[in-house]
């Protein structure tokens, strides 16, 4: 138990930072996730068959692709594209990308892949009705997709995005080997220097455990709310 | 694009293609018994028996695959008892421990595809079998496995992608995958994208091989 004492004599306080970092970058990926889902579910749905080519292609290699491979891609082609960028403007020095940022990114784009699915699945399945009758109600495009369709697709999408949240916290782990501190990250380093491996790999079993135990509660709620009238 | 560099790769990644292989088709051998055993106690009426299988496929989905790695490869070899028995011949190679985490993931997984295969079997289609003379036994061998293996097929195949994907996390443990070889070639020669095209362009034809595998098996399976 002293292992885990806060202060400079236990891990627990590290332990305490870690998990924090390891919910910011879950969360700050689900929402890159969502912003490219926002670009491609449409592209998906589209009739035209070059964009629908580009979006399926993302979607196609991004889940068909190992996560540790995307990452290791962004850990090393990162800082070289943000490089390239720069000196096209005149800019030679290095450059040095922040590991949050390339992680979640990288976790981010994996998501977004998944999300765009749910979105698309949801989207076409809601009922034809719906669309005519918001035309006929005369709504203008926005009103017709906040006021009717978004609401009954999150209703539809909830269930399988609580799925890609479950995803997007584990695939965080992957991080670990950019040298970000999350909950892998830190157990590795306090395995390492307590030379108590066992028990520290596995309290971050039990941190993984209590982060998706926690957030399948608060999504069980969401959907509640989403669920009225049904 | 360094074409030179793509071309002299590929015969390296190839080669290490074929252990990401044997890493999945172990796994899932091994996984599907581990997933048919844990699906078959979860239907138990017993409640501690089915608590218990419940309580594995919670822990085994509800953390990720590296960690339960790590505790096996690098945990388990810090029990001294351990160490003193046949097990530690395992243990202490890499290949195994991987093998052990990747087996018992997949097995987590497949475990709730059969239950809810087994779940959605009418029942009307188990009394017709008893109402033939049927023991239970048959009924089980005969009639709810083979409805079960063809109602989770999809959603197996789908697990069977997932696996090959978690494969590439033996590279941490030191193995030479195709994933530890892409990495290996990234990190000495600086080129991520071209090593990234062509390790991944074999990662997708191989989920595009198991994807057409499971079409072709669901077809061919199918009730109408």
């Amino acid at each position: 138990m002293e292992l885990l004492a806060f202060g400079d004599t236990g891990w627990g306080d590290e332990l305490f930072y870690a998990t924090l970092m390891t919910i910011a970058v879950s969360i700050t990926a689900m929402f890159i996730g969502f912003l490219f889902a926002l670009i491609f579910t449409p592209l998906k749905l589209s009739k035209n068959k070059f964009l629908n080519f580009i979006a399926n292609s993302y979607t196609t290699i991004i889940r068909g692709v190992p996560e540790l491979l995307v990452i290791y891609l962004f850990f090393f082609g990162g800082t070289g594209a943000v490089m390239f960028v720069a000196s096209i403007f005149g800019y030679n020095e290095y450059i040095e990308i922040n590991a949050f940022i390339t992680g979640a990114f990288a976790i981010g784009i994996i998501s977004g892949a998944y999300s765009t699915e749910v979105f698309r699945g949801a989207i076409q399945s809601i009922d034809k009705g719906q669309f005519e009758a918001a035309n006929v109600l005369g709504l203008n495009k926005f009103g017709k997709f906040f006021k009717i369709i978004l609401p009954q697709t999150l209703r539809l999408a909830i269930p399988n995005l609580s799925n890609v949240w479950q995803i997007t916290l584990k695939d965080t782990s992957l991080i670990s080997v950019t040298g970000l501190v999350e909950i892998m990250r830190q157990s590795y380093i306090a395995a390492g220097s307590t030379r108590d491996p066992l028990f520290f790999y596995s309290f971050a079993a039990v941190l993984y455990l209590l982060l998706t135990f926690v957030s399948m509660k608060l999504i069980n709620r969401l959907e509640v709310k989403y669920s009225r009238g049904y | 694009m360094d074409l030179e560099l793509m071309i002299n790769s590929l015969p390296k990644l190839l080669s290490a293609a074929v252990i990401t292989l044997k890493l999945l088709s172990v796994s899932l051998i091994i996984g599907l018994f581990i997933g048919l055993f844990f699906a078959i106690l979860r239907l138990n009426k017993n409640i501690f028996i089915n608590r218990f299988a419940y309580g594995y496929s919670y822990v085994f989905r509800g953390t990720p695959l590296l960690v339960q790695i790590f505790i096996i490869y690098f945990g388990l070899g810090q029990i001294e008892y351990l160490r003193s028995t046949v097990l530690w011949v395992i243990l202490k190679e890499p290949y195994w421990c991987a093998i052990i985490a990747f087996a018992l993931n997949t097995g987590a997984y497949t475990s709730e595809i059969l239950r809810s295969a087994f779940q959605t079997i009418k029942p009307g289609i188990i009394e017709a079998g008893k109402s033939l003379g049927i023991s239970n036994k048959v009924i089980f061998y005969k009639i709810q496995i083979p409805i079960a293996i063809r109602q989770s097929l999809p959603a197996y195949g789908n697990e069977i992608i997932l696996m090959m994907k978690g494969t590439s996390l033996a590279s941490t443990v030191t193995i030479m995958d195709l994933t530890g070889v892409a990495k290996y070639i990234i990190s000495t020669t600086f080129k991520p994208i071209e090593v990234f095209i062509v390790a991944g362009g074999i990662y997708l034809f191989m989920t595009f091989i198991i994807h057409n595998v499971i079409k072709f098996l669901e077809k061919k399976y199918s009730f109408n």
